[in-house]
């Protein structure tokens, strides 16, 4: 018999083989030789984790039992995988386009990306594996207790207590060493390699013990049969509602158990993987079980009464002596147990980390997930804290149970627990309608259900009272938990299930029937439903130096080429490669794509490097999210186009100033040269007659008289020039103080006419209308004074008429006075009019009286006052409007 | 989205229509699998025949209906398999139809 201590160096031996075997396939997938680590046939394999310690052992033990029923558990998953164009076909194409992590992600991206389902399926899986893992723990225990013989029972806990913490270390170094939150992570090649190995150590263990038993013992197959229906179990005797309900049963448990979809759908490569696991898992299962009765047969015969048949397949070796094959058995269900519990474990961790743990944290931090560095670290952690709290959950509940044959119910206890996923998930996949109150509502029913009839009477937990369970809660019988409305004598699982989904599947039914789903549940509907229909079949394997060209292009498209190339050959640089084309690895990937969202945005370099690479399609939440970030660049654009249309408004407007500079420098330029020319004539003469008197001797007293009256006209001509040149400066830059005050028009103007015609040899005749313009006006009155006598005295100068005549009319438009002065001359050219308000502009040159400013005067004085002055066509002679506001009010 | 336009063709061509009835095949065959290996429900079982008059089937023969009808379904897998592998996946997809 071995000892206790031998046994443990080859369990430290093993799993130390299985990190060799980890480490070789990790650098093999790191050098990217690991296409075979990729093939159907370690796919096929790791699907193997389904056969668990508990069937190692266990369906040995339920064929001493109960005959051909344990053959039950393995056909369910068989008709699963034989129909796999139907089914996991479907669940594979989801999970790749969609990047699902796990069962309960795939439940809650169906109906809408709802974390709620999320949340209950998390916790139901929890709730129904836990157990389970307490199952390995015990067969593992069991297993230990068979070789060291006597004081098994002190040491039973302390096993435990080191096989849970061994498998947390070994799931945590396994499965979260390199971890990619929502990738199919590198580091997952090496774990579904160990797992393959184990699967291969399993079955060559059973089929070691089968055919020793067969050949070994009975001495062949037709003396095996004989024994066979010589035995207790020899004639069918199989309960025949438990037969159907638990092929169903395992069926269910086989799609949504989370391991099992952590290997068959998570960790898929390649959905024409299933070509060749469709048969070749139906035929590992088979393989399995061939030899499960003829142990349990030779088990029954040959060893004393009320050993345990759930060890035949440990004891039956040693009771014939051979302890080389019992202990090789022993590792088969070593390996049972450590793959089944390392992938659990992980599952699990991935479901509460992503949508207990993270919702948790980052709604504590309240800043939301931008911040991708440290929320990586922070995954990592909250997975390996799940891995080490689930095991220490699998751990207690060994010790509270007790460890006896309450824990060998468990398995079909979890498998109906998890089954209450099935008509969420089946009806998510085929049914548009399903929504995701139905979903929620019919998870909660059937968890209730099932934990009410099967989880605490089963287990013994003490929960529900030996009264409860007999006479129903409250005295009501029909409510009594292993007779739900009244219904007796049934089998309590087969009642759990059989009610439990009935209830599920209907009120899943009815309230997806009534309630209707929001638009991004009814868009993820749609992709699920039809997923052939938007997802692509994958691509033949094109060869990754085909998919860097593609990468190579598209990033091209993005930056400038030179940057792209260093960005290319930075990437073949870390992976030690010459020249610029790198292997397109998920670090390689992650790198462009990290490199390309300074560009385009994060979900637009997730989107597009995901179609290129072929992994996933793009989901409805990308899109989303790529609308943002367009929305995004949109709104910033239009930023920059308001900036711009500014600018040139802008620009507009200094062309326009500087035109005017231009134009006003030209006027400046102009004005100038007319001064000077203005002032130039007088000058002349004053100096001409003053070179006359100084130079001539002999002036006349008359001459010199005259000479001198000369120099003085002109000299009053140049000073009347200056000032007024002055007063238009001052009236034109606007510094004019105007004196303003109240007065009559009348008085005025009789005042103005006075003025102009004072000193006249033949003044002109003015008319007016006696009191028409007695209009009391609030102005400045000097200076509207100075325009009358400016136009009267032009009127005086320019009238050419025999006898002129001067009619003056004032008249009141609202707040407006009018007044026209109007001659009887022949009035100024037409071709003239528009000028005379100009500076310097004169109608004739022969009546050169004033320097032409007057009437410019006029004008800005009249503006200064608020009214103006224009010329009035449709007249024989000259005629000027006055216009002037009642008011003036500067 | 809305990338069918036109409805698709009433008859398909041979390659077309024999790959739809193979995936009826491959419906076809866990149903029959099914029913098949719930046939043992209607068996005379050790508890229904306490007068003997109808004899118990014995669990040899039992195991060689179970493993024979297994058998035989994996078979069927293993060649629609092939079949799948030789037509390829190709665009049209009879998955979706």
């Amino acid at each position: 018999m071995a000892s206790f201590n031998t046994l443990v160096l080859v369990c430290l031996g093993y799993v130390m083989l299985l990190f060799i075997v980890a480490f070789v396939a990790d650098r093999l997938a790191a050098t990217g030789g690991d296409r075979w680590l990729r093939s159907p046939l370690i796919y096929t394999l790791s699907l193997s984790i389904y056969c668990t310690a508990w069937t190692f052992y266990g369906a040995v033990g339920y064929a001493a039992r109960s005959g051909l029923e344990f053959v039950t558990i393995y056909l369910g998953p068989t008709l699963v995988m034989i129909g796999w164009w139907w089914g996991v076909r479907k669940l594979i194409r989801i999970g790749r386009s969609q990047r699902i992590t796990s069962i309960a992600d795939l439940i809650s991206a169906r109906y809408g990306k709802s974390n709620l389902l999320a949340v209950g399926v998390t916790v139901l899986s929890v709730i129904a594996i836990t157990p389970y893992i307490a199952l390995q723990l015990q067969s593992i225990t069991l297993s230990f207790a068979v070789f060291s013989d006597g004081d098994e029972l002190t040491n039973r806990d302390t096993t435990a207590f080191w096989a849970a913490s061994g498998l947390a270390a070994f799931a945590i170094l396994f499965g979260t060493r390199n971890l990619d939150a929502n990738e199919r992570h590198q580091g997952v090649v090496t774990v579904v390699t160990a797992v393959a190995l184990e699967a291969v150590v399993k079955l060559v263990a059973l089929l070691a013990v089968g055919i020793f038993v067969v050949w070994g013992v009975a001495g062949g197959v037709p003396d095996m049969l004989e024994r066979i229906d010589a035995s207790d179990i020899g004639r069918w005797q199989t309960d025949r509602s438990r037969w159907a309900t638990i092929m169903f049963l395992a069926a269910a448990a086989f799609i949504c158990l989370p391991r099992m979809f952590q290997v068959m759908v998570v960790e898929n490569d390649d959905e024409r993987h299933l070509q060749t696991a469709g048969w070749a898992f139906p035929l590992y299962l088979a393989a399995m079980s061939l030899f499960v009765v003829p142990i349990a047969v030779i088990g029954l015969d040959t060893l004393p009464e009320g050993s345990n048949p759930d060890l035949f397949v440990l004891t039956v070796p040693l009771s014939e002596g051979r302890e080389g094959l019992a202990m090789f058995s022993f590792l088969g269900g070593f390996s049972s147990a450590t793959s089944m519990v390392i992938v659990a474990a992980m599952a699990l961790s991935t479901m509460v980390s992503n949508h207990i743990v993270m919702p948790i944290w980052l709604s504590l931090r309240g800043d939301g997930a931008s911040v991708s560095g440290d929320v990586r670290s922070i995954v990592i952690f909250s997975r390996r804290l799940a891995i080490a709290g689930i095991m220490a959950l699998g751990y207690t509940y060994f010790r509270a149970s007790g460890g006896g044959a309450a824990l060998a119910a468990i398995g079909l206890i979890a498998f109906a627990g998890i089954a209450q996923v099935l008509p969420a998930l089946v009806g998510g996949l085929y049914w548009r309608g399903a929504t995701r109150s139905g979903a929620a509502a019919g998870l909660l029913v059937g968890f209730l259900v099932w934990a009410y009839t099967l989880l605490l009477p089963e287990t013994g937990s003490g929960i529900l009272t030996a009264g409860v369970l007999e006479h129903g809660p409250l005295g009501l019988s029909w409510l009594r938990p292993h007779a739900l409305f009244g219904i007796e004598g049934l089998d309590p699982i087969v009642h759990s299930v059989a009610w439990s989904l009935f209830l599920n599947t209907a009120v899943f039914c009815i309230i997806s029937v009534s309630t209707f789903p929001g638009p991004l549940e009814r868009l993820q509907g749609a992709q699920f439903v039809n997923v052939f229909e938007h997802s692509a079949a994958p691509k033949e394997w094109a060869g990754s130096y085909a998919q860097t060209e593609d990468l190579m292009i598209m990033t091209q498209r993005i930056m400038e080429a030179e940057q792209a190339r260093a960005l290319f050959r930075q990437g073949a640089g870390q992976q030690g490669q010459s020249g610029e084309m790198p292997e397109p690895t998920p670090a390689f990937l992650e790198f462009l794509e990290r490199a390309l969202s300074g560009s385009v945005g994060a979900a637009t370099a997730h989107a597009m490097i995901g179609q290129i690479v072929g992994r996933s399609s793009v989901s409805v939440e990308d899109l989303l999210a790529v609308a943002d970030e367009s929305a995004e660049l949109m709104e910033y654009s239009s930023r920059l186009g308001a900036q711009s249309a500014e600018l040139s408004r802008t620009a507009r407007q200094l062309r326009e100033a500087n035109e005017m500079l231009t134009q006003i420098s030209e006027q400046k330029d102009a004005f100038l040269s007319q001064v000077s020319h203005e002032l130039r004539t007088p000058m002349t003469s004053i100096r001409a007659f003053s070179e006359l008197m100084r130079d001539t001797e002999a002036l006349s007293e008359a001459d010199q008289k005259r000479f001198a009256n000369i120099i003085h006209d002109e000299a009053r001509r140049l000073t009347r020039l200056l000032d007024d040149l002055l007063d238009l400066s001052v009236l034109e830059s606007g510094k004019v103080n105007l004196n303003l005050n109240a007065g009559n028009l009348s008085e005025v103007m009789d005042q103005a006419v006075v003025t102009a015609l004072t000193g006249s040899s033949n003044p002109i005749q003015v008319l007016r209308e006696p009191g028409s313009a007695d209009i009391g006006i609030h102005t400045d009155l000097d200076r509207l004074s100075q325009v009358f006598i400016n136009i009267i005295s032009n009127a005086q100068k320019y009238c050419d008429a025999e006898t002129p005549e001067l009619s003056i009319t004032t008249s009141r438009n609202g707040e407006q006075i009018v007044i026209d002065f109007v001659d009887n001359g022949s009035g100024i050219p037409p071709e003239a009019r528009a000028a005379v308000f100009e500076k310097f502009a004169r109608v004739s040159a022969d009546k050169a009286g004033g320097a032409g400013l007057g009437l410019a005067i006029c004008r800005e004085i009249l503006q200064r006052l608020g009214g103006d002055v224009s010329y009035l066509d449709g007249h024989e002679g000259g005629a000027f409007r006055v216009q002037l506001p009642l008011n003036t009010n500067l | 989205m809305n990338e069918k336009p036109t409805r698709p063709p009433v008859f398909l061509e041979r390659s077309g229509y024999h790959r739809r009835r193979m995936a009826d095949a491959a419906f076809l065959l866990p149903i029959f699998g099914a029913l098949l290996l719930c046939t043992p429900i209607l068996w005379p079982s050790t508890p229904d025949a306490p007068d003997q008059t109808v004899s118990a089937v014995s669990m040899s023969g039992a195991i060689l209906y179970v493993f024979g009808v297994w058998l035989l379904l994996i078979i069927g897998a293993a060649w629609f398999g092939l079949w799948v592998r030789k037509w390829g996946e190709d665009r049209q997809d009879p998955g979706a139809l």
